[in-house]
């Protein structure tokens, strides 16, 4: 009877570890081939060198690509951030009618395919003289980023006391003194949490950028879609390995900011 | 009354909150979109629904709706038969193990997309990691096809899609009470019955979430079907990119992202009985 047990734990065991195998493979899988000296795809490579990186920082469609990311994923997580915090506060602390309905508007974007939002925001954005310009991607990744913030923020505002306000409230303290000595101060891992959603999502989105860029507006995502699609272009592997650890520290500080949530 | 006052204050101001965020949607998400819905069935001054018609009429299209249910499902299959033994150990487990799991599952999660289906071009392409282990271990004589087809494409999918899986598993299972198991034990169910008439049922609310919300989520896809599959065996989303930058078909495309969203919240909707998906973004501890 033990046995059999200690027999099946232990394929479950060895079988989840597969399974995690398969997840972080591919991930891992561009680590040596970013090292890689020659121009193809060839493994293992022939020799190592860093010239991928090297021509990443030489060439201006690539940093540029980059800086055009940065300065987009900055100023929606901006916006999206204080918007979306704004409407959590609405959605947790009022009672209005079709409150229910805008709750689902606000996740809208994030349920409808990007594909679609690619497509329908391209066309009408073309109409305003939008596409192809950094307000119009801003404007384009802060709808997508908004429900990520909301979903953050709304998380750890329903779980707040609200009498700590109330009390800040009646001891004198004006509506926006409460908000930012008492509220913000006990919301804010939700808050963080919610921007670096935000600004990774801006970061690394290409379906709807791939329709909203213009020539001047390319983002590291739409640079690295043409290095991989119409090419095989080996500083995607370099670009690769640097968004990985880019990853892999937005989610360090988000599981932090997890474990410091009340 | 004073503080009642207040209080009704405060509350007509903190409903305005809800403004900026709502008209920027409205106007600048929900108009295009019901404006693209608009062009699917208004033309030339007319109500038409002959852009639909050919979704049924032109059997090139039938097959790619097909293609792409198919490729959902299958995708679904893999991740809950790859997804259900993984949230199994991380309900199952404590401490530093479980953090681990849960680390495991999540880091990908917030990893490009395109880095990772790039990650797998690198992996599965006839010179790459797979097949040139394969060979060099004797296992093969000639590389495998793994890329430019449905195999590449499912590969792809799975791994994208098995956090949408294991996330909604794990919420339930960690939710039954031990003691049922030991119950149907003790009354003399074998290991076999007692996960099949006891926790497998128990957990098939997580399952259904589970399903639906990878099935949803990959009718919807593009980047992994147009890097990792061929080109003669495309998916919705493709179809859709190719008729508005190649055949400049708008109407047609607008149909087809008319469906697409339509299936989606509706499967959405029914997802969200079994489980709070908002949940997956932030809520799970």
């Amino acid at each position: 009877m033990k046995r059999q047990r200690d027999w099946s734990e232990g394929a479950l065991n060895v079988f989840v570890g597969l399974v995690l195998v398969f997840l972080a493979l591919p991930t891992l899988a561009v680590i040596p081939m970013s090292f890689n000296s020659a121009e193809l795809l060839v493994f293992p490579p022939p020799g190592y060198s860093t010239r991928w990186f090297k021509t990443f920082f030489q060439r201006p469609e690539w940093y540029g690509a980059a800086i055009n990311s940065a300065i987009i994923a900055v100023l929606t997580t901006i916006i999206a951030t204080a918007i979306g915090t704004a409407a959590s506060m609405a959605l947790a602390r009022s009672r209005f009618r079709l409150k229910g309905a805008v709750a689902v508007v606000f996740l809208l974007p994030m349920m409808v395919p990007a594909i679609v939002t690619g497509v329908a925001l391209y066309r009408s954005y073309a109409v305003w003289g939008l596409a192809g310009t950094i307000p119009g991607l801003v404007l384009a990744h802060t709808i997508v980023a908004l429900p990520f913030v909301v979903i953050n923020v709304s998380a750890v505002l329903n779980r707040m006391d609200w009498r700590l306000e109330q009390a800040a409230l009646s001891l004198g303290a004006s509506h926006l003194q409460a908000f930012l000595r008492v509220t913000l101060p006990i919301i804010k891992p939700g808050v963080m949490a919610g921007a670096l959603f935000a600004f990774l999502t801006s970061f690394d989105e290409v379906v709807v950028a791939l329709f909203m860029t213009g020539v001047d507006t390319v983002t590291l995502p739409v640079q690295m879609w043409a290095g991989i699609r119409f090419e095989i272009n080996p500083v995607v592997a370099a670009v690769s390995v640097m968004l990985v650890g880019l990853s892999a520290f937005v989610f360090t500080v988000y599981a932090l900011l997890r474990r410091s949530q009340p | 009354m004073a503080a009642t006052r207040a209080a009704g204050f405060a509350r007509a101001r903190v409903e305005l909150l809800v403004l900026p965020g709502l008209l920027i949607i409205v106007a600048l998400f929900l108009y295009p979109l019901v404006s693209l819905v608009g062009i699917s069935v208004y033309e030339k001054g007319d109500w038409t629904l002959r852009h639909y018609q050919r979704l049924i009429d032109v059997p090139a299209y039938v097959r790619v709706l097909q293609r792409t249910l198919v490729m959902g499902a299958a995708t679904a299959f893999l991740c809950l038969l790859l997804g259900y033994p993984l949230a199994y150990r991380i309900a199952t487990t404590s401490g530093r193990v479980r953090a681990a799991l849960i680390a495991g599952i999540l880091v990908p999660f917030w990893t490009s997309l395109l880095v990772r289906t790039y990650g797998w071009m690198v992996m599965l392409n006839p010179q790459g990691i797979l097949n040139k282990a394969l060979i060099s271990a004797g296992v093969l004589d000639s590389p495998l096809t793994l890329i430019n087809n449905t195999t590449g494409v499912l590969i792809g999918m799975t791994q994208i899609m098995l956090p949408y899986m294991v996330l909604p598993i794990v919420a339930v299972m960690v939710r039954l009470d031990p003691a049922l198991m030991r119950a149907a034990r003790i009354l003399g169910a074998g290991p076999v019955r007692a996960f099949l008439r006891v926790y497998l049922p128990l957990t098939l609310p997580g399952i259904m979430a589970g399903v639906l919300l990878v099935f949803t989520i990959s009718l919807g896809f593009f980047v992994i079907p147009a890097l990792l599959g061929g080109t003669s065996d495309i998916l919705l989303a493709q179809l859709v990119e190719v008729n508005i930058n190649s055949t400049l078909n708008w109407g047609l495309a607008a149909a087809l992202s008319t469906l697409l969203v339509v299936t989606t919240l509706i499967l959405y909707a029914i997802a969200h009985r079994y489980f709070r998906v908002s949940a997956l973004w932030g809520d799970i501890r």
